[in-house]
């Protein structure tokens, strides 16, 4: 299977809001307490900005907010170079030069929001980090929406010391968090509400956030 | 939700002085909310009653007034509705009702504390009301429904009664219909009987509202409790009332005292009041006719230097006296009939409203309303005064009205005058008066805060609502109240006989479907009935 088609069908299966399934997009290659870092398996198949993952041991499961994703070179000394200036389309380019993929890798950023434990949502950090190598998924719609109960997540990225863009992951996470909701305009405006009361003071970055999820 | 529950918002903060603040709940709309309503305070351990006295509306973040966002968006003025953007109330809690069985016996009582943090805030219901001002009764009179609110106001009658009341409200505002409609109420419920100075004949047979059409007074609707006396014969005759005794005056009625209430209406000098006493030293009760019949002669001449009076103090004084006498009601000499006639009536339990006619002159007011009532009540003195020693029955309870107070209680003559000492003197000759005035601030200080009760409707001068509101608690929030009634048919009651202050609306006057409620004619003829057995 060829990158793009790979990462086009995660977000396609991530999309469809009745989707079951639960797809495995990589593993964890970096794990803290507030946040892990996982490799996906294919070269550019992230799940998108704002994506509920979550990792899964035992009975736990670990909650985590994409809000970074990068491809770079697996030796840090070698720098990709273009290589495409003969080539007619990026397929091509790929076929001519199929060492790549091996010699790059993508990776992406989740910051925990919470976990599941016992069939129990928790809006908090676990007590331990995800384990190393443990499997990272797409959560499916009915994670989702049971997550997105509780709008507690919002102060855990707005409050987070982790270098993130807070205010366009919040709106990327609400606005994908909107698609699977039964009602979406009432679970954006009960959204909106819960930072303006959050953000009483900072009426600016309140507006950014706004002007970015309003339908 | 909250629209079922009544909810509005929870309480943030506040003082037992100046109430608290309420913020309002996102779904409540700060347009709904006016001055002057009525509201209850869940507390955690008791309810409290208060009063809307001031709606502000308030942002968590200065930005959002200097450069509002696009409220175009409906989106983000639907988001920022009640969280950033949010009304506020300033709400008075009057009066608390604990939750123990004990305190809902004992009933709502004054507020010493305020409700905790995030207390609920409700309109409140028509149970509220009941508890607060308790229901119609025979002694409760239903005199309008709170501002908004459908629910009865009622007001407990011959609570009223016992303390002097006054009605107050810029000319048009509604004085008039509402005093009627309290008389009724007097009239139903209070055991007292009432005496009106009329001035403009409009509480006797029939009065007029804006529109031109004529409403009933008093009398047709309880022909049997109301008698109407005129001082212009021919002018309710006229105007088709049946009036039951025409009022004349005689030279000997009038007295010094009632010439240092003209003072001011007639342009005496003070010497010129002066002299009236010296007069009347001289001349006994005859003083009247033979000042004014004194010729311009040398014998005049000697008589005021012997008295030591000022020539021209003297032509003042005359001039004065003059003007008395040319009013058509003024006879030379009477057996003081229109006096015990009055007293006669009203020791029958009748209601007696005197009639004016043409001579809506303020001098006649002063002049009969003064002389009638201090006569009438020395009369009561008399009678409580032996009833209290044992010697027979106090007198039935009266109330005197009287409109354009301040001209009786001014600052200036209200020590003097026999209105000043009934309005002073709460009840203990069982006499009270039911002032009318447009010009409160007009009227002595001392008086309006001795006054029981008092009813107000709009009124736009600074210094009247002052005076007013003078010695309330409260009084800078009732005053936010006050100004904030419409123009008409709407006013504020406080003081003795409610409980807590509350704006209201008075009931509609002057319909068919109006004077049912008022007459209650059901027992109309046994009533009557009645009245006739009682009376001989
Ligand atoms: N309770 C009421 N029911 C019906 N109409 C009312 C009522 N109160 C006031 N109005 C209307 O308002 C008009 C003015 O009221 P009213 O004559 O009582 O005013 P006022 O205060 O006595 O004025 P003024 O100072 O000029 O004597 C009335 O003519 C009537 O049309
Ligand atoms: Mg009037």
């Amino acid at each position: 299977m060829d990158n793009y088609q790979a990462s086009n069908e995660i977000i396609l299966k991530e999309c469809a809001v009745n989707t079951e399934e639960i797809v495995r997009i990589g593993e964890v290659i970096e794990s803290a307490t507030s946040h892990f870092t996982a490799q996906c398996y294919e070269l550019d198949s992230f799940p998108p900005l704002g994506a509920l993952v979550k990792t899964q041991n035992s009975n736990r499961q670990i909650y985590g907010i994409v809000f970074n994703a990068t491809t770079e070179g697996i030796d840090p000394g070698r720098k990709p170079l273009a290589r495409g200036k003969d080539a007619s389309s990026e397929k091509t380019l790929y076929e001519a030069n199929p060492q790549i993929a091996k010699l790059l890798k993508s990776q992406f950023e989740a910051l925990v929001v919470g976990y599941k434990e016992d069939d129990r949502v928790f809006h908090y950090l676990p007590p331990q980090p995800a384990p190393i190598h443990s499997f990272a998924y797409l959560c499916p719609a009915q994670d989702v929406t049971e997550f997105s109960r509780s709008f507690e997540f919002l102060n855990t990225i707005l409050n987070s010391s982790v270098s993130l863009p807070h205010e366009e992951l919040i709106a990327a996470t609400l606005r994908r968090m909107s698609i699977v909701q039964e009602d979406k305009h009432a679970f954006l405006i009960t959204a909106g509400k819960h930072l303006a009361t959050t953000l009483s003071g900072d009426f600016k970055r309140l507006r950014t956030i706004l002007e970015r999820i309003r339908e | 939700m909250s629209i079922e529950d009544n909810r509005m918002g929870i309480v943030v903060s506040g003082s037992s002085n100046k109430g608290v603040e309420v913020r309002l709940d996102a779904n409540t709309s700060v347009e709904d909310m006016v001055v002057g309503r009525y509201v209850t305070i869940e507390g955690q351990k008791r309810r409290f009653f208060g009063m809307i006295t001031e709606v502000l509306l308030g942002v968590t973040d200065l930005n959002l007034t200097q450069t509002p966002p696009d409220t175009k968006d409906p989106f983000i003025a639907e988001v920022l509705s009640g969280t950033s953007t949010f009304g506020t109330l300033q709400i008075m809690p009057y009066l608390t009702i604990g939750g123990d069985i004990e305190s809902v016996v004992e009933g709502p009582q004054p507020v010493k504390t305020v409700p905790s943090h995030y207390s609920t805030v409700k309109l409140a219901e028509d149970r509220d009301i009941e508890l607060v001002f308790g229901k119609e009764d025979k002694e409760r009179f239903w005199i309008g429904n709170p501002l908004d609110m459908e629910t009865k106001l009622c007001i407990n009658l011959p609570e009223l009664v016992k303390r002097s009341n006054g009605i107050f409200g810029k000319s048009g505002t509604g004085k008039t219909f509402l005093t009627r409609m309290l008389l009724i109420g007097m009239l139903q419920k209070s055991a007292c009987v009432n005496l009106v100075f009329d001035m403009h004949s409009e509480y006797g047979w029939a009065g007029t509202s804006e529109k031109g059409r004529s409403v009933k007074a008093l009398k047709q609707l309880f022909p049997s409790k109301v008698a109407v006396f005129t001082l212009d014969e021919e002018n309710s005759r006229n105007r088709g009332v049946s009036t039951d005794y025409v009022v004349k005056i005689g030279y000997n009625e009038i007295e010094p005292e009632d010439m240092s209430l003209l003072r001011q209406t007639l342009n005496l000098t003070d010497p010129a009041v002066e002299a009236v006493y010296q007069m009347r030293r001289k001349f006994g009760n005859e003083w009247f006719v033979k000042t004014t019949e004194l010729a311009d002669s040398e014998d005049t001449k000697e008589l005021l230097s012997s008295m030591n009076i000022h020539e021209s103090t003297f032509q003042n004084l005359q001039r004065g006296l003059n003007a008395i006498k040319r009013l058509p009601f003024i006879q030379k000499h009477t057996e003081k009939k229109a006096v015990n006639h009055t007293i006669e009536y009203l020791n029958r339990g009748m209601n007696v409203v005197l009639e004016f006619g043409r001579y809506t002159d303020i001098t006649a007011y002063i002049l009969v309303a003064n002389l009638l009532t201090r006569r009438i009540y020395s009369q009561y003195r008399d009678k409580t005064e032996k009833a209290m020693s044992g010697a027979g029955e106090p007198p039935v309870p009266l109330v005197i009205t009287i409109e354009e107070a301040h001209k009786f209680l001014n600052h200036d003559i209200a020590e003097k005058t026999i209105f000043g000492t009934i309005a002073r003197e709460m009840r203990k000759y069982n006499v009270t008066l039911l002032v009318i005035d447009q010009r409160p601030s007009g009227i002595d200080e001392e008086i309006m805060s001795q006054m029981g009760t008092k009813i107000t409707c709009l009124l736009d001068n600074e210094r009247d609502m002052d005076s007013v509101l003078s010695g309330v608690s409260g009084k800078s929030e009732l005053k936010a109240v006050l100004a904030k009634l419409s123009a008409k048919q709407q006013a504020l009651i406080f003081g003795h006989a409610v409980p807590m202050p509350v704006a209201f609306q008075p009931r509609e006057y002057g319909s068919a479907e109006s004077y049912k409620g008022f007459s209650d004619t059901v027992n109309d003829t046994e009533q009557a009935q009645k009245d006739i057995e009682d009376l001989w």
